[in-house]
């Protein structure tokens, strides 16, 4: 053990990533594998994924060669995700969207939008540190996340490929429902109160078996 | 706690929402040309109806739009959401 | 001896020990704590709230008005009512007058809270409530049956009811338990229903482990506060009964007759050994009938009514008990527990008394409204009742069952099904064919007769509300004084405020008023019915929303540096800012004003670094971008060359200053503008109002990038040579990086973007780095050895010395630009901008509005509170000549004392060698070189009027 809990965990996310690269949640990914443990549940953060933020018209010419540039259409209808070629179109709102790939993949991603916007009024930011990832699954994901989210997160009303903006305990997040669980993006600043939040949620899931 | 129909996420809990007063009214276009008298009705005077009354939301914690309401303040029952820019429904 | 004397014989189970009132006793499995000390031979449970008189179980569920207890043991709860705790091993309790005691120790408990969605909302358990719901269930609807009880079955549990053949309770647990099973049903026992809200949005509370007392296990949340959004509720919410008014109707053996059926039957306990029963309508004779059949002698009947229904009479002519038709019981008679009771034809003539242990009332049934009446639901007066019923609501919601006002067994099992497959019709689903469930015929009932009270020439003891000690003399003095409306009574006497709020005396209240009145029941109108239904803990109400879950902190990639560093932290909004380090210099026992001297003087002489993440960051894009930020920013942004940036202040349209930031251009069609910390998120939503509301012709799109970016400020003399170490690649000489521009740059190998702009007066730079580098790159500038870590005091006390407004802090929505002094930030030549009309107006150019200045008091080692208030000369010499000094001139006192400004800021200053402050003074900048006044305590403390600018106004540092 070292005193130094900061230095420690410098030390290991330099031995596993990019030197001095550090997530947001990475201080809890001993006690999520913990919780995990139970099987019931299962908490993880995804670090690094590319977030890129797109704002457009989505009835554009731009839209649309940016959804054939990326592969996955800009998704029209609220609350979906469309997905392909390892990425994610979230809908955020009917002039936006979150454009999820996996690590490392900002500048390229953001140059081959950019490219495909070709000159109209299309706006590209990398909010990759922006919100971090965590992956709540397992067969009592719904039952944790209905402690804190007022959203009907039955299968027949959030399935696989819905998302949604929405808060989670008392904090703003983006919800998306995946084959096997849900990812929860969290503002990196709200990311220890998520995680903290999330822990202290699936206690009775883990501690103990719930009578509920 | 309201449930309020986004015109685009759908019905979301009111604690999603924020509150954004009356509906339509608009910056003036030109506020040089207003009196002092109608510059400050624009800043500071507002209706305040018992019934129907058409108000401002912003869906702040959800896609983040602003839209219109049709409440009714005696009884909380919204009748109308619609866009902005949308006009107000008749009826409503 | 037998230590549960009254238990009813045959009954057994499995012995529960427990303690009340310093006694120890013994109750069964299945008991409720009442039922128990029944069971035991406890007569008086509690003591009345006012009048102290001896109370015992009045009821058999939450509408208990007498027996109000406090659990010692395991853990104090106080104020709960002995007919719904559930006994358990070891549990300790203690009777209450009328008020309760809160722990003195946390309590250990879990509680929490979940939110719960259903297309059918099914509140009630009972005969109603069973059969709504197994409609709907059965239908594929996701339905939600709530009850409070720990056993299904409502008003079957305390009764000899059969349904479909068998006994009613088997029945209701066999259905509940099917319903169950099914994967959309969900059945919540122990869970009361405490508030309809609008768009059927209940609140319902789920007592999971109270029951178990010591033996809860640890991690599951004892109290469980469901938040659920329902397509359609059925309300089979059932009846309380009422009492009647009469003499002495609170003595302990007094009891309603359906608690007691209650007892007999559900719980296997004797209430008494010889009744009189006292009733105005037909229910209470299957009471009787009932205890009789388990031992109770009943040594009479009276009833209010000339005609009782015929076979009722009957049945008590085959067992030998007398009914009395149209007698009254005048008074309960003994001395701290009945002992018998007074009858009287109720038309006057020879009263007799009849020796009995208990006397059992019933004034009739009301039914439980209160969720319906919530919700927004109109109420109707129901003559057969003599109460009200559900009328019209706009909520998807209907009352089924008893609670509708429908009185037999057989009616409400169809009318919750009704109930059901309207909900299913509603939602579109199918109804299923379900039978009705088969009961017996049931004698048709003679009507009652709404008596509420015996009259008399004394109403002392004539109790309507018995929790709160009201009697009818008080609402007669209530009505004496000219009150005519029920709400108005139940204020002045209190009746229907306590914590059973009138669920068996509201009726029974209006009643009496009415009565006293001379008016009719239902042109009164009852009073108003507001959640939570029953008493909720606060620990329920706070759930998980506590200690660190309390609120969200938010922290920047550094923080755990800033903890492991000793950093204190100050509270800006929700995040979390590193406030000073104490102990980072040569004294480890540093307080905050050493450390923060310390801290200043680092930066004023060599070089120091602050984490300014938190700092808001909009990213706006977008060929009309510069033409926006025209409009919301006081000055002109459409001019600032690509690689420089602007300071930039943005008003409300009243010119008030709403915010304060940089924008930096990053090229033609691209800023990143910065907000404060505590208003990013207004910021951003301030920017989406205009676009979208008022201006959707602009081509602007903004973005939040608050956490994409860590913020390192580096500031002081020795920042330039930091930064070049750092740096190697950036050019970073005076001439090559000037003061507000911005470079990108690999700094200690990060990619950064590093801006030169300066909130303390010296050279500084903010370098901004991915957030995921943030830390790396904080360890990065510490390393270099050279730099002094410093929190917001210090930027604080840094920024003041210039005379630099912090908005929230200098400013508090009532000030310009103009009062901070600050006309150069407004423009004249931009046609518009949000707040440029009111510059114009004659309230924001009075000469007399209240300016930025700056304070210096007179003895330079006074620190000045934030907040005080200062006064003139004139003004300081009317105070009391007793805490004014003698310095001050003599002039006669006049008050009030006007207040013409108070101090914003105020600090220690290291450059300065002294205190000073920042204050809004009215007509400030006039009064520079002034003395005012800041009562502090019983001192004035004298102050000179100064320009806030302190601290190198030439600007001669900002280069290094």
């Amino acid at each position: 053990m070292t005193a130094d809990p900061v230095a420690d965990s410098v030390a290991e996310s330099a031995a596993g990533f990019v030197i001095g690269r550090r997530s947001p949640a990475a201080a809890y990914s001993d006690r999520f594998a913990a919780a995990s443990a139970g099987g019931a549940i299962r908490l993880a953060e995804i670090p690094f994924l590319t977030h890129l933020n797109v704002r457009a018209d989505p009835a554009s010419p731009a839209a649309e060669r940016i959804g054939t540039a990326l592969g996955v259409p800009l998704p029209v209808e609220p609350g979906v995700v469309t997905e392909g070629g390892g990425l994610s179109v979230l809908w955020l709102g009917p002039d936006e969207w979150l454009v999820v790939g996996p690590d490392g993949a900002a500048r390229e991603l953001r140059e081959r939008i950019r490219g495909a916007a070709a000159g109209e009024h299309v706006s590209v930011v990398d909010v990759s540190a922006q919100r971090t990832t965590l992956v709540v699954a397992g067969e009592r994901a719904r039952d944790v996340l209905a402690h804190g989210c007022a959203l009907d997160l039955h299968p027949r009303e959030f399935g696989p490929g819905r998302c949604a903006q929405t808060l989670l305990a008392r904090t703003g997040v983006v919800l998306v429902a995946k084959e096997d669980g849900f990812w929860v993006l969290v503002r990196s600043s709200f990311a220890a109160y998520a995680a903290e939040w999330l822990l202290d949620a699936v206690v009775e899931y883990t501690a103990v078996e719930c009578r509920g | 706690m309201l449930l309020i129909a986004c015109p685009w996420c759908g019905p979301r809990d009111e604690a999603e929402f924020h509150y954004g007063g009356q509906a339509h009214v608009a910056h003036p276009d030109d506020p040089a040309a207003l009196s002092d008298e109608e510059w400050a009705r624009y800043l500071f005077f507002r209706d305040n109806p018992k019934g129907l009354f058409a108000e401002r939301w912003s869906h702040a914690a959800g896609c983040r739009r602003w839209f219109n309401a049709v409440r009714d303040t005696a009884t909380n029952e919204i009748h109308a959401v619609y866009r902005v820019g949308e006009p107000r429904p008749v009826n409503s | 001896m037998s230590t549960q004397p009254y238990r009813r014989e045959g009954v057994t189970g499995r012995v529960l020990r427990f303690r009340f009132d310093g006694r120890d006793l013994e109750g069964l499995a299945g008991d409720t704590l009442a039922s128990a000390l029944l069971a035991g031979g406890v007569r008086a449970v509690a003591t009345s709230v006012r009048l102290g008189r001896p109370r015992g179980v009045y009821a058999a569920g939450c509408e208990e008005p007498n027996a109000v207890v406090q659990i010692e043991e395991p853990f104090p709860e106080p104020m709960l009512t002995a007919t719904t705790v559930e006994l358990y091993d070891g549990l300790v309790a203690t009777g209450l007058a009328g008020r309760g005691r809160l722990a003195d120790r946390p309590d250990p408990a879990r509680y929490d809270a979940v939110h719960a969605h259903c297309d059918v909302l099914v509140v009630g358990a009972g005969p109603a409530g069973i059969a709504a719901a197994r409609v709907a269930a059965r239908a594929g609807a996701r339905v939600i049956l709530a009850d409070e009880r720990p056993e299904p079955g409502g008003s079957l549990l305390g009764t000899t009811e059969t349904v479909d053949g068998g006994p009613g309770r088997a029945w209701a647990a066999a259905e509940v338990d099917a319903l169950a099973a099914l994967p959309e049903t969900r059945v919540l026992r122990r869970t009361t229903v405490i508030g309809h809200y609008d768009d059927n949005y209940i609140v319902a509370v789920e007592r999971r482990t109270n029951h178990l007392g010591a033996a809860a296990p640890p991690g599951v949340a004892r109290e469980r506060v469901w938040r659920i959004r329902a397509k359609r509720v059925v309300l089979a919410t059932g009846g309380h009964e009422r009492f009647v008014a009469f003499a002495g109707n609170d003595l302990p053996g007094v009891m309603l007759a359906g608690a007691a059926r209650t007892y007999v039957n559900q719980y296997g306990v004797l209430p008494g050994r010889r009744a009189v029963v006292f009733t105005t309508n037909d229910t209470a004779y299957a009471a009787a009938l009932d205890l009789a059949d388990a031992g109770i002698e009943i040594a009479a009947v009276a009833d209010v009514r000339r005609e009782p229904g015929r076979m009722w009479a009957a049945r008590c002519a085959e067992r030998g008990i007398e009914v009395l038709t149209g007698h009254v019981v005048t008074a309960a008679k003994g001395e701290g527990e009945v002992t018998g009771a007074e009858i009287a034809p109720r038309t006057g003539g020879r009263a007799r008394e009849v020796a009995a242990d208990l006397l059992l009332v019933s004034g009739g049934w009301t039914p439980v409204v209160h969720l319906f009446s919530q919700a927004g639901g109109t109420l109707r007066y129901d003559e057969g009742l003599g109460a009200f019923t559900p009328g019209e609501t706009r909520q998807a919601a209907e009352a089924a069952g008893f609670a509708a006002g429908v009185t037999t067994l057989r009616a409400c099992l169809a009318d919750g099904a009704e109930a059901g497959r309207r909900a299913l019709a509603a939602l579109g689903f199918g109804a299923p064919g379900v039978t009705v469930p088969v009961v017996e015929e049931e004698p048709a009932a003679a009507p009652a007769e709404h008596l509420w009270l015996v009259e008399s020439g004394d109403y002392g003891t004539h109790f309507v509300d018995l929790q709160r000690d009201v009697t009818v003399a008080e609402v007669l003095r209530a009505t004496g004084a000219g009150l005519t409306s029920v709400e108005h009574v139940k204020r002045y006497t209190t009746a229907g405020t306590a914590h059973d709020q009138g669920k068996t005396s509201g009726q029974l209240t209006g009643g009496v008023v009415a009565h006293a009145l001379g008016v009719d029941v239902a042109a009164l109108g009852t009073t108003t019915f507001r959640a939570p239904y029953t008493p909720v803990s606060f620990a329920a109400l706070a759930g998980r929303d506590r200690g660190p879950l309390h609120d969200p902190v938010r922290t920047t990639p550094m923080h755990e540096w800033h903890v492991a560093r000793g950093a204190l932290f100050e509270n800006v909004g929700q995040w979390k800012r590193p406030w000073y380090y104490p102990g980072l210099g040569e004294d480890p026992g540093e307080d905050m004003e050493d450390a923060v001297l310390r801290e200043c003087a680092a930066v004023r002489e060599g070089a120091g670094a602050m984490d300014a993440s938190t700092l808001g960051k909009i990213d706006v894009v977008g060929p009309d971008a510069g033409v926006f930020l025209d409009r919301l920013y006081t000055n002109m942004m459409s001019t600032l060359k690509v690689g420089s940036i602007r300071y930039g202040v943005m008003c409300r349209p009243d010119g008030m200053v709403f915010d304060d930031g940089t924008a930096i251009r990053l090229a033609d069609d691209h800023y990143l503008v910065t907000t404060t910390t505590g208003n990013a998120a207004a910021v951003l939503d301030w920017m989406e109002e205009w676009l979208q509301t008022e201006w959707p012709d602009l081509r602007v799109r903004c973005t939040s990038v608050t956490e994409q970016w860590a913020t390192v400020a580096l500031a002081g003399p020795r920042s330039r040579e930091v930064l070049a170490a750092l740096a190697p690649g950036l050019a970073v000489g005076k001439d090559d990086f000037p003061f507000m521009t911005w470079r990108d740059a690999e700094v200690a190998g990060i990619d950064a973007r590093v801006c030169r702009i300066s909130f303390s007066g010296e050279l500084a730079y903010e370098i901004n780095v991915s957030s995921w580098h943030g830390l790396a790159l904080w360890e990065a500038v510490m390393a270099s050895g050279e730099v002094t870590p410093y929190g917001t005091e210090t930027m604080h006390v840094l920024r003041a010395e210039k005379g630099y407004p912090i908005v929230g802090q200098d400013t508090d929505g009532t000030v310009t630009p103009q009062d901070l002094g600050m006309e150069w930030i407004v423009s004249k030549k931009k046609a518009d901008f949000v707040g440029r009309r009111s510059y114009a107006r004659a309230d924001t150019s009075r000469p007399d509005r209240r300016h930025l200045v700056g304070l210096l008091p007179e003895d330079p080692g006074v620190l000045l509170p934030e907040g005080a208030h200062l006064v003139s000369v004139s003004a300081a010499a009317s105070v009391p000549s007793s805490v004014a000094s003698a310095a001050l001139p003599a002039v006669p006192p006049v008050l009030p004392v006007p207040a013409l400004g108070f101090v914003t800021s105020s600090y220690r200053s290291a450059a300065l060698g002294r205190t000073f402050a920042l204050a809004l003074v009215s007509g400030g900048r006039g009064r520079v070189g002034e003395r005012l006044y800041a009562p502090v305590g019983d001192d004035l403390v004298p102050v000179t009027v100064t320009s806030h600018v302190l601290y190198d106004p030439e600007g001669a540092r900002r280069d290094g």
